[in-house]
């Protein structure tokens, strides 16, 4: 068995994951990236985004929320501002969020008042949909 | 007896008050425990945040980015002020405030301009009244502080930074040192200075980035900024609640020396009551007696 890295996902309100896998695949701004153990030192700028990571023939998924991946060759440290797990997405909150993301990006369109962040708030409310939707045990 | 009446009634008044002073140190003990554990969860991502930052911003131009970019010259400042949102908590509030006019005044004589903004409704009822003008004011929001909090907070000095409108950002907050302790703090948000960025230098480490560190620096250095605003409010949050433990802790002790005084007059007036009826019949007695 091919060697394991640690990975943590750190977000301000707690240490969200901290847990020995064998791969991890985070969503940069330039594009999907995998990281294995004994990886080069590497630091990475995340977006809004899904994250999963395989342990035996278990894959996970966690919806991120923007933030940074660093790599050391034992090590991935994610650093989101907000981050969850895909069994712990509450779907219905989550569509909830999306909702009111709809409104306040139609609202922002006609008054042309911070549409960035009401996309944004809106991309982050997808992500996390499209991540619950995986928590069903899909393949990779 | 209207006198003792009178003393009975006021001890159970103070009663009555000794049990809501117990009740609210109770209550910011409670909340005191769940600020602090907040913080001790918030404690890996900021080392590690600037962890990252301080191998990160090492062998960068400062100047590359604007929030590192030191003025030229600074003619109008923002303040962030910091307070609870209640009062009961001892001199807490009044500190800070004095600290913020303090500031305001030393900013004034060197003939900046200062934009105040206000977290915390103690703070904002102040300034109100006396008629401070408020570039933009966050009141009832100390109830609970959340990283959301935090972000919102930044964004209002990173607007006005940004846009040229101040120069310099300030956050004055309340820094908790001890349970008896708590410092009001003049903390510089903006510009960023390098040594507050870069405070780890024995362990850095060479990086591969993606995009190019400076872009990653872009990413970085405004959420570095919720960081600093974050841990801020969560001291401020936990001086207040020791503050209040502390102050309806003294409120209870001395609710405590009342009662003790006024039951000991109560006593007092009762004996001298007995003693009068005493003297009453057996002066009575002597009397028919000798009759």
């Amino acid at each position: 068995m091919a060697n394991k890295i640690l990975l943590e996902v750190v977000t301000p309100d707690k240490l969200l994951l901290s847990k020995e896998v064998e791969v991890v695949v985070a969503t940069g701004v330039d594009g999907e990236f995998g990281v294995l153990h004994g990886h080069v030192p590497f630091l990475a700028s995340l977006d809004i985004g899904e994250m999963r990571f395989k342990d035996g023939n278990q894959t996970e998924y966690a919806a991120i929320a923007g933030g940074f991946a660093e790599v050391t060759g034992e090590k991935v440290t994610i650093l989101a501002e907000a981050a969850e797990l895909a069994r712990e997405i509450d779907i219905d909150r989550a569509q909830r969020a999306r909702e009111r993301a709809q409104q306040r990006v139609d609202k922002s369109r006609a008054e042309e008042l911070d549409y960035a962040r009401a996309e944004a708030a809106m991309q982050r409310a997808m992500m996390r949909l499209k991540v619950a939707g995986r928590s069903g045990g899909m393949a990779v | 007896m209207a006198a003792l009446r009178d003393i009975q009634n006021k001890i159970a008044a103070v009663k009555k008050t000794r049990q809501i002073t117990r009740a609210m140190n109770m209550v910011a003990a409670a909340r005191l425990r769940q600020v602090q554990e907040r913080t001790e969860r918030f404690r890996p991502y900021a080392a590690k945040f600037s962890e990252v930052l301080g191998s990160l911003s090492e062998g960068i131009d400062q100047e590359a980015h604007p929030l590192l970019a030191q003025p030229e010259q600074v003619n109008r400042v923002a303040l962030i002020l910091i307070t609870a949102d209640r009062g009961l908590c001892g001199s807490f509030n009044m500190n800070l405030i004095l600290q913020a006019q303090k500031f305001m005044t030393q900013q004034k004589s060197e003939g900046r301009e200062v934009a105040f903004y206000a977290v915390g409704r103690k703070g904002i009822e102040f300034f109100n009244r006396r008629n401070v003008e408020f570039a933009e004011k966050l009141p009832g929001v100390m109830n609970v502080v959340d990283f959301d909090l935090a972000t919102q907070v930044a964004r209002l000095g990173l607007g006005a930074f940004l846009s040229g409108e101040v120069q310099e950002v300030y956050l004055l907050y309340s820094r908790f040192r001890s349970i008896v302790s708590q410092i009001p703090t003049v903390e510089k948000l903006l510009p960023i200075s390098p040594e507050a960025a870069g405070d780890e230098d024995e362990s850095s480490q060479e990086y591969l980035t993606e995009p190019s560190a400076e872009e990653i620096l872009v990413d970085l250095l405004p959420r570095y900024l919720n960081v600093r605003v974050y841990s801020g409010l969560l001291e401020t949050s936990t001086s207040e609640n020791a503050a209040r433990m502390a102050a309806m802790d003294n409120a209870t002790k001395n609710c405590k020396d009342l009662i003790q005084n006024l039951t000991l007059a109560f006593n007092k007036a009762r004996q001298a009551a007995i003693t009068t009826e005493l003297m009453d019949i057996v002066g009575g007695a002597e009397a028919l007696k000798a009759g």
